[in-house]
């Protein structure tokens, strides 16, 4: 009993003096510019976080030990959500009573969802590396929130542009394979193509994977008029489908997703690849920063960075220029100059849009020419 | 109207494969009353070795058609082989065990040979030469029928021909059939009961192997993977026409083909599955032997 008595009052004077330490750092770092970093930074969706911390702590590094922003240091938080919303509430919440003015994160949408309404209270931007589901920045229920990743549709919407834009298409073919991927592919860029109104979708249809033989589909196509078919899915059924038009003498141009711009695909389509197009992430490393941060990365590391670590380290610029331009911490200087003045990052020059997509970012098309594909200018 | 054809003959292309592989299933349920799971293994293993073969030949200077032949040619000697092997193996020493040992047997052997070929070869998907040339006769029907169609509904046609003159008029035909009436009397009649399943286990994977290189070059890639959707659906082909039932194999076969062509290209190709299995319980319902299926009394 005695000693029972004696234990839990041990466990009181240690977290009263964990308090006290707390307190006591706070108020040492009183004239500093506070960054939370939230994101999963343990479990097993830590891969998708620890890289963004790793950005941050990096370019933090940097920059306070050239003289720091606005000749304050900058001081990182860093906070894990392990990509649960109840746990990005509190985390929310905890990076709000601390008095960050940015937030570096979330990276799992679903966190980001649930943490931006007390963001949105307390005036604190968040920059996402990773969040790429399309309302958080399209519904405007979140005037705070910006990302330096491209939105989850933002490839249907290139596909749909390319083909009614640059191809002419009035008629379209949409072909999916009914996969969570390839489905998601489709169905966005026949929103944007019906959205659009240039032209029309004529055709939309799934298609069974591993299925021997799609003739019947592409008999369809030619019956149907498509002047061009979109598909969304992977290179398997891709091959398949335009080695069986080529045989079918439909001779039409094809659309992909990122699903197929591969070698793969050039390996098995082999000739019938040529002329194919495909939507892919736009090549970020001939930026001189990526390439600069990627070697930095590696001495310090010894390794190559994970995923998101360019978007993570862009985001974390793009904070810190909007901090210099916008000349402190107000919520409304730093959303004008996120939103107009472009900064020199990893992924490339960017500033935000209204809706806080970063503008440059994200996928261009490729095309097949001579057994590889090729960016179409 | 053309759209019809188009159809009809995309159907009737699948369809002679679907027949071709479930030609194996059915010789062999008819024979032993099992199920040859690892049926399809044997048709992706024929479709591989020819892959394998058809590199080596165009490495030493062969062209065209001397590929496909020679190809097709040694792709059918080992996948007969396999099919010996395999029936040696899984299948003979359960001989007189239980119904379900065989089957859990064959289930083992269908998912040994899958993974083997996936260890052995790669996990993705290959390309596959196009073994078959375009024929300049062909060339103003192209966009209907292309010479790989041709070849794989003239191929089929011939081997289902082969076949029936084989068990009709032939020796070996002859104690297949006595095997299947009744393998114990077959037996005391002086028929070598153990050699003729083993003859049934190499005609079915010399048919399954046919099939293979077919399709392999018809749609350019192969994988470890394409004998299981095929076995599936050419078991679906056995069933449907009667299984134990030759004719009714190759009918099954051509059945389902024309109804997932159909169905694709009127309704709609996410569907194709749908109208195929949908086929199949129409037909089990109205005619519960399935198409040509005699009702067999239970054997005494």
């Amino acid at each position: 009993m005695k000693a029972n008595r004696f234990r839990r009052l041990r466990r009181l004077v240690s977290v009263f003096s964990l308090c006290l330490l707390t307190v006591a750092a706070n108020g040492l770092a009183a004239d500093t510019i506070k960054i939370g970093v939230a994101g999963p930074h343990t479990g097993d969706l830590a891969p998708y976080g620890i890289p963004t911390m790793e950005a941050c702590q990096m370019v933090t590094a940097q920059v306070n030990a050239s003289g720091g922003v606005l000749g304050k240091q900058i001081e990182l938080l860093p906070m894990d959500d392990q990509c649960k919303p109840e746990i990005a509430t509190n985390v929310a919440t905890k990076l709000v009573s601390d008095g960050v003015s940015i937030v570096i994160g979330h990276v799992c949408s679903g966190a980001t969802k649930a943490a931006m309404g007390i963001y949105k209270e307390a005036n604190v931007i968040a920059i996402s590396p990773s969040a790429t589901n399309p309302p958080l920045t399209q519904s405007g229920e979140y005037p705070n929130f910006y990302r330096t990743i491209a939105p989850d549709d933002m490839q249907g919407k290139l596909a749909a542009d390319f083909a009614t834009g640059k191809l002419g298409a009035k008629k379209i073919a949409i072909i999916h394979d009914k996969g969570d991927y390839g489905k998601g592919f489709a169905d966005f860029a026949q929103q944007f193509i019906e959205k659009g109104g240039k032209a029309k979708v004529v055709m939309y249809e799934g298609i069974t994977p591993g299925a021997m033989d799609y003739s019947a589909v592409v008999q369809k196509i030619r019956r149907e008029g498509a002047d061009v078919v979109v598909f969304g899915g992977y290179h398997p059924e891709a091959s398949k489908l335009v080695g069986q038009m080529k045989k079918k003498r439909v001779d039409i141009p094809f659309i992909g997703p990122d699903g197929i711009k591969g070698d793969g695909f050039l390996e098995i389509a082999g000739r019938n690849a040529e002329g194919v197009y495909a939507t892919g992430p736009m090549d970020v490393s001939k930026y001189p920063l990526n390439k600069a941060a990627h070697e930095a990365y590696v001495k310090q590391y010894g390794k190559e960075p994970g995923t998101f670590f360019d978007q993570g380290y862009a985001a974390m610029q793009a904070a810190l220029n909007a901090i210099k331009v916008a000349g402190g911490t107000d919520y409304a200087k730093l959303s004008h100059a996120l939103k107009n003045s472009y900064v020199e990052t990893t992924v490339g020059k960017i500033k935000f849009d209204s809706k806080g997509d970063a503008e440059g970012v994200g996928f261009s098309v490729y095309q097949v020419k001579d057994g590889k594909f090729v960016e179409v200018q | 109207m053309d759209y019809f054809l188009e159809l009809f003959l995309s159907g009737l292309t699948r369809g002679s494969i679907y027949a071709l592989i479930a030609l194996g299933y059915t010789m062999v349920y008819g024979i032993i009353q099992l199920i040859n799971f690892a049926h399809g293994e044997i048709y992706m293993i024929g479709a591989f070795v020819a892959l394998i073969v058809s590199g080596v030949l165009t490495i030493y200077g062969f062209s065209g058609v001397s590929i496909l032949i020679l190809a097709a040619l040694i792709a059918v000697i080992y996948a007969a082989a396999y099919g010996f092997t395999l029936e040696r193996i899984a299948y003979r020493p359960l001989r007189n065990a239980p119904r379900l040992s065989p089957l859990i047997s064959a289930i083992g052997m269908s998912l040994f040979l899958q993974n083997y070929v996936l260890l052995a070869q790669t996990p993705d998907f290959l390309p596959f030469p196009q073994l078959v040339p375009s024929f300049e006769f062909m060339e103003p029907i192209a966009h209907i029928m292309g010479s790989a169609e041709l070849v794989i509904l003239v191929t089929s046609a011939l081997s289902m021909v082969g076949l029936t003159l084989l068990i009709k008029y032939t020796r070996i035909g002859k104690a297949m059939r006595a095997t299947q009436q009744d393998m114990i009397m077959a037996r005391l009649s002086g028929i070598n009961v153990d050699r003729v399943i083993s003859v049934t286990f190499i005609i079915g994977s010399v048919l399954a192997a046919i099939g293979g290189v077919l399709v392999g070059s018809y749609i350019g890639q192969i994988n470890f993977y394409i004998g299981f959707m095929a076995g599936v659906k050419a078991f679906t082909a056995a069933v449907l026409g009667g299984i134990g039932n030759i004719p009714g194999a190759a009918l099954g076969g051509l059945v389902l083909g024309l109804a997932e062509s159909f169905a694709a290209g009127y309704v709609s190709s996410a569907y194709e599955d749908v109208f195929a299995f949908g086929v199949l319980v129409l037909i089990l319902i109205l005619r519960p032997s399935g198409l040509l299926g005699k009702a067999v009394k239970q054997k005494v």
